[in-house]
């Protein structure tokens, strides 16, 4: 396999690339419950996370730990915390998604393919920028799975929740307890969100001015964030195999370092030109990108909860009056008429809540981002420029 | 001129042949430097140029703004010669033999022993130690003056003639020279394709040991839709390539028919080119690549110059056969990444629409014009990537296995050789058996044989002397242009990269403060 089990440190990850949360700010602030993961252990396409926990909360056991995770607990503990009745009312932050190294596996094998036609060198060179991939996607990986945990412990309600503080406790493997856990709530309300929602969200009547603009910014916004995400996807593509064919040439200019071709000497040059970097930066903007889609149908689940409970709350009081022209039950239909109400209000209200701080925290993180992005863009730009400066001064001057 | 040597000795040793092109990079620099202080590419004004094929920029503007090829033979080290400067070219013909190695990467020995080797002729295949070559060099160089001349050539204006089945593109050649030979010191005419391979037909027969005369438009014969921009634009770029190559070689450039090309007004119609066109030219163009794999002679050779430059020339075009798949394959991503960059921007522009912040909204619409200009420079990019680039590696392909044809040219002569010598051989056996045999009325006839074939060996020894002191003149000459031209494309690629980069610098600085606006 070309991807023997590789233990990465943090440490290593940092070096890499500048580890920034962009995509979300202001977690890990509060030092009463602070989650990282520092490493992780690849295997195949397992990938086991290291999540290490610091406390002070009197909720758990111990102030410190460290237990290992795979990618279908953190999905696991993402459906245990959308299926809680108590959160209906906010923003579930988004589950990672899963590890995708098939790109540079894909890539990988193709070099292998390609082996005999090329020298040792160029064969070196290219496993080391595939190498250099396979990290990146990596780090990526566990960024995102990180922030999940952050966000879930920068949360006043979350970071109380008891699944959650299993997750970060036990030291077992939670594989067994996965299992049960989804014999006993077949994830039905997952299900149900992604066939109903967008029909339900449009065809609710809405009293409340707010959730009026909200539903209508969100369903627009929705659909153009993920057009823009894939749009941004297959541009940094291009942008990567514009970087990988300088490597080409930079590879088969390796060859003739030996030679005493002048004129290739000079070529040697290009080999310094286009850096992978270039590439990277893009990937912030289309790592936020993709964020926020998430972050976004996040936001439409809880427009949903809420539209269904005002749904509720319509046929509640359809029953009630159905009860007292009946005359009968109508101490059970007016109990239940109630209930409902009183669960609308309580989404409407925290929904509120969350949605304009959810406005907020989006803006920052573009805010962000994009500075970031710019920034970063403008220094790499400045270090071609005088990269191709010096170069073309030492070819003159020969 | 072509086979350099000739068969008695020139008084002064190659004097014909020491017209190099010598290109001197600090007078293409000086060219440059009066171009516009943006570092504006020379091929993005190429370009815009060269797309609306109806407009006519005048005289001057050609050969500031195209990729003008300056040739110039320089005796000055530290040069910052111009254009304008006279030059008697025949009334300096001892002053000629410093044109050689003047630039400051002559002190190479290489050319050194081709000077010497073809003042020997009667010695095959020797090479006189670098170290006496050198020192002739030097001599020569404190005799240098400060002259030199100059001759650039551009192809523009690609206008189509006529209508339907009889149309076809004509071209505009430009040339501004000092060299007498010519009537005018600046003047075009226009020519169309079949007149450039009639200039090929006609000059390939009478230099066939020269490197440069090819006609390398393999991929501009009939596949391509003939009409669109890009098409004529290869084209031009193409056929204005061919031109500067020929002119640069010294014998092609004395060539009566070359000079024709490039004065005369009106040309007779080259009638056999059109026997040439499609299939036919294609066939004769690849007879230059297809004949050298079959060299399986082995000459016996006191020194294997010949064959470690010949496996040296093999190596060479398979690495560049590599690169330019490499670059290839660079256009064509850089030309994607520029459709999705398109798409993207749109993409962006209408998310910036829906968004309710408005400063996130102006810094979304911002972003989606930055992304469109990305575009631009992506684009403007891949032009580079391909004229300067992939045409220049794509062409030397084909350069060096014109050169391996050089190589099979004189393995020939060789072949020719070595069979008169055995004739020779069994000629004078077949005279030994008949004076044993004691016929003396056939003994004559073996005498004469013998005479004819005795001559003939000597002459083809001459021969075979000539081609190689011609063949490895060429191949130095070559090698020389070559470095030359690939350090000048190099350092036009960079440039380009530069510009890019500089402007790409630019667009975001001026995003910026819109990102930070943001709140």
């Amino acid at each position: 396999s070309f991807f023997p089990p590789k233990l990465f440190k943090r440490q290593t990850l940092c070096d890499m690339i500048p580890l920034v949360h962009s995509v979300s700010v202001d977690l890990n602030n509060d030092a009463s419950l602070v989650i990282d993961i520092p490493d992780a252990l690849c295997e195949r396409d397992k990938v086991k996370f290291t999540v290490h926990t610091k406390t002070t909360l009197s909720s758990f056991q111990k102030p410190e730990y460290s237990v290992q995770r795979q990618h279908e607990d953190f999905i696991w503990l993402h459906d245990t915390i959308v299926e809680t009745e108590e959160y209906a009312g906010l923003i579930i932050p988004p589950a990672p998604p899963k590890p995708d190294f098939e790109g540079p596996r894909e890539k990988m094998h193709k070099l292998g393919e390609g082996e005999s036609s090329m020298t040792k060198e160029e064969y070196a060179k290219m496993k080391q920028e595939l190498e250099a991939e396979y990290l990146a996607v990596f780090k990526k990986t566990v960024q995102v799975h990180e922030v999940f945990l952050q966000r879930l412990s920068s949360h006043p309600m979350f970071r109380k929740d008891r699944n959650f503080q299993i997750f970060l406790e036990y030291d077992q493997d939670l594989t067994v307890r996965r299992k049960n856990a989804k014999e006993m709530f077949g994830g039905f309300f997952k299900n149900m969100v992604k066939s109903a929602d967008e029909v339900l969200i449009s065809g609710v009547k809405e009293v409340d001015e707010f959730f009026e603009q909200e539903k209508n910014f969100l369903l627009d916004y929705s659909s153009k964030i993920k057009d823009a995400t894939a749009k941004a996807e297959k541009m940094t593509r291009s942008h990567k195999n514009v970087a990988d064919d300088y490597n080409h040439i930079s590879g088969a200019l390796n060859n003739i370092a030996a030679d005493n071709n002048t004129a290739f000497k000079n070529m040697c040059v290009l080999q310094k030109v286009e850096d992978r970097m270039a590439s990277d930066q893009e990937l912030k903007l289309t790592e936020l990108l993709r964020y926020y889609t998430r972050d976004i149908q996040a936001a439409k689940d809880l427009l949903y909860r809420r539209a269904r409970a005002l749904a509720d709350y319509e046929n509640s009081n359809k029953a009630l009056d159905k009860a007292r022209l009946k005359g009968k039950d109508v101490a059970q239909a007016e109990e239940n008429q109630k209930q409902c109400l009183q669960k609308f209000d309580k989404l409407s209200e925290s929904g509120k809540k969350e949605l304009t701080s959810f406005k907020a925290r989006r803006v920052v993180a573009f805010r962000k981002n994009l500075i970031e992005m710019t920034e970063l863009e403008i220094k790499h730009a400045k270090n071609s420029v005088s990269l191709l400066q010096g170069s073309i001064e030492v070819l003159k001057s020969n | 001129m072509s086979g350099g040597c000739g068969r008695n000795p020139p008084p002064f040793p190659d004097d014909e042949d020491q017209e190099r092109a010598e290109l001197d990079t600090q007078v293409l620099d000086s060219d440059e430097d009066d171009e516009d202080d943006e570092g504006e590419d020379i091929f993005t004004g190429a370009r815009s140029k060269a797309i609306t094929p109806t407009s006519a920029p005048d005289e001057g503007d050609i050969f500031s703004e195209e990729g003008s090829y300056v040739r110039s033979d320089v005796h000055h080290t530290t040069n910052g010669l111009h254009s304008d400067e006279e030059l008697d070219l025949f009334t300096e013909a001892t002053v000629e033999l410093t044109l050689t190695n003047t630039t400051s990467q002559g002190r190479r020995e290489i050319i050194g022993p081709t000077v010497s080797a073809c003042n020997t002729t009667h010695v095959p295949n020797s090479i006189l130690k670098p170290s006496i070559v050198t020192k002739t060099m030097e001599e020569l160089k404190e005799e240098e003056s400060g002259d030199q001349f100059e001759l650039n050539i551009a192809v523009t204006n690609p206008e189509k003639i006529g209508d339907g089945m009889n149309a076809y593109m004509s071209y505009k050649v430009s040339t501004q020279t000092t060299l007498p030979m010519f009537l005018n010191k600046t003047f075009s005419v226009r020519r169309r394709f079949s007149d450039f391979l009639g200039l090929y037909e006609k000059i390939s027969a009478k230099h066939s040991l020269v490197v440069g005369k090819e006609f390398l438009m393999l991929t501009l014969v009939g596949k391509e839709d003939s009409s669109s921009a890009e098409f004529v634009e290869k084209r031009r770029a193409a056929l204005e390539r061919y031109l500067q190559r020929v002119v640069a070689h010294p014998s092609l450039l004395q060539d009566p028919d070359v000079r024709e090309f490039l004065e005369r007004d009106e040309l007779p119609r080259a009638v056999n080119t059109q026997a040439l066109s499609g299939p036919g030219l294609l066939k004769m163009i690849n007879r230059v690549s297809d004949a050298v794999n079959k060299m399986t002679i082995k000459i016996n050779e006191s020194d294997n110059w010949f064959e470690s430059k010949l496996q040296e020339v093999e190596n060479e075009e398979q690495l560049l056969r590599r690169l330019h798949a490499a670059v290839d394959s660079l256009v064509n991503h850089r030309k994607e990444l520029c459709s999705n960059t398109v798409v993207f921007s749109k993409s962006v522009a209408m998310l910036g629409s829906v968004e309710e912040n408005s400063a996130l909204s102006r810094a979304l619409s911002q972003l989606a014009e930055v992304e469109d200009k990305m575009e631009q420079l992506h684009q403007q990019q891949a032009f580079s990537d391909f004229f300067i680039l992939a045409e220049l590696l794509a062409d030397y392909v084909r350069l060096l296995g014109a050169v391996r044809c050089c190589f099979e040219q004189r393995m020939k002569v060789w072949q020719r050789l070595q069979e008169a010598q055995s004739t020779l051989q069994k000629k004078r056996e077949a005279e030994a058996k008949l004076l044993w045999a004691n016929k003396p009325e056939k003994l004559q006839q073996a005498k004469d044989d013998i005479n004819e074939w005795e001559s003939k060996v000597s002459q083809y020894e001459r021969d075979f002397e000539r081609v190689t002191c011609t063949v490895r003149k060429e191949v130095l000459r070559f090698e020389k242009e070559k470095a030359r031209d690939f350090k000048q494309h190099i350092v036009k690629y960079l440039e380009s990269l530069l510009h890019t980069q500089h402007r790409l610098v630019k667009c975001w600085e001026a995003f910026l403060p819109e990102a930070k606006a943001i709140a």
